[in-house]
């Protein structure tokens, strides 16, 4: 283990204990610790390495281990992804052994109504993150903004629009 | 928190889990791979609750919002999160460690396999233009979700305080988010704190 792979770690274990509310929640906070702090990507790389994550089924913040094999190879991406889920992953196990004493406690609903607004904001805060490195120019202005009425106004799967960005991107924003 | 928990008496009856007569561990891992590897889009849980409650029957409707509220407040992603609580649930120990497998390993493999070809090709300009695109469709598809998710909260003025307040902590003032969390958590948790009657339902006005 040299330093960068310790950092890794540290730096994928804390954003795991900090991601209450879900992923998007901690992408701010991840745009910083990975381009500014630690110099690992570029905006551009954040933004692609990201985009990859979208095109991956299953939960949505397996680009971690991306990151992690573009900073060191593979231990890297070992490391990136056993940083991100295995604290998270504990803390889960634990609280799920507690949490039912807790079924009636009013302090539990408290919490609970409590963390609901946090939650929106920091996940409006996420998207802030990836609209400042994603929608830097006209045209990528007018993808979001697309793909963000036809789902205001159409119940369908997000799946599909995030191909067609894909597609359109081939065609209107390469080079 | 603890004073709440001397309330109640009786151990709750856990309802959550309905006829688990030991289910294999082999078959939990297929469920939750199925899962992991048909969820595309940030649905997961409609696929979730598809599958744990109306296939399997290993969770029942009001079991599944008990997890899926837990999977929620705790950190960690809600699809590793279920994953961890139902596998707990069903086999212990050893179920939660398949369910976590199942649900992560087609996704990771999927990804890292992508990762190891862009690596290489990271300035071939059709794979910038694809994923410059795949990055704008996925700031409106953040946009319309954060919409969605926080409608109710978005119309109250308290809710909408707290909202705004954290989302300027992080994203204006840029904040690190340990901090912004330490400030704003207890906050809101005594802003909410249970009262004498009830804990105020979201379209309660809080009375001073």
């Amino acid at each position: 283990m040299n330093d960068t792979n310790w950092s890794i770690l540290g730096v994928f274990s804390m954003l795991s204990v900090l991601a209450i509310g879900g992923g998007t929640a901690i992408l701010p906070e991840m745009k910083t610790l990975t381009i500014s702090t630690h110099q690992w990507l570029t905006d551009d790389q954040f933004r692609n390495i990201y985009s990859l994550g979208q095109l991956a089924p299953g939960p949505n913040m397996l680009m971690v281990i991306v990151i992690g094999y573009h900073v060191a190879g593979f231990p890297g991406a070992f490391l990136a992804f056993f940083g991100f889920y295995a604290p998270a992953s504990l803390i889960a196990l634990g609280a799920n052994r507690v949490w039912d004493r807790f079924e009636y406690s009013p302090w539990r609903m408290a919490v609970q109504r409590a963390m609901a607004p946090i939650v929106v904001g920091l996940m409006a805060s996420g998207t802030i993150a990836v609209a400042r490195t994603a929608t830097t120019d006209l045209l990528t202005v007018v993808f979001a903004a697309v793909v963000f009425t036809i789902l205001m106004v159409k119940k369908m799967n997000p799946a599909l629009l995030i191909l067609a960005g894909a597609v359109a991107g081939v065609i209107l924003l390469r080079g | 928190m603890t004073e709440g928990a001397s309330a109640s008496s009786p151990e709750p009856q856990k309802p959550e889990v309905v006829g688990t007569s030991r289910v294999p561990l082999w078959e939990i891992f297929i469920t939750f791979f199925a899962i992991g590897a048909t969820s595309f889009g940030g649905g997961v849980v409609a696929y979730l609750r598809n599958s744990l409650v109306q296939k399997k029957h290993w969770l029942d409707d009001d079991g599944f919002m008990v997890a899926l509220s837990m999977a929620q407040a705790l950190p960690g992603l809600n699809a590793t999160n279920m994953a961890i609580i139902v596998g707990d649930k069903l086999r212990r120990i050893p179920g939660a460690a398949v369910a976590f497998l199942g649900m992560t390993l087609p996704g990771g493999v999927f990804i890292l396999v992508l990762g190891i070809a862009y690596v290489s090709n990271r300035d071939n300009p059709w794979i910038t233009g694809a994923l410059a695109g795949v990055g704008a469709a996925s700031v409106g598809l953040l946009a319309s979700i954060t919409l969605q998710l926080g409608k109710k909260q978005l119309m109250h003025l308290l809710d909408l305080s707290i909202v705004v307040g954290t989302m300027v902590m992080v994203s204006f003032l840029h904040i690190p988010l340990l901090y912004v969390l330490l400030i704003v958590m207890p906050i809101a948790i005594f802003i909410f704190r249970p009262r004498e009657e009830k804990v105020p339902a979201p379209h309660d006005q809080p009375v001073d």
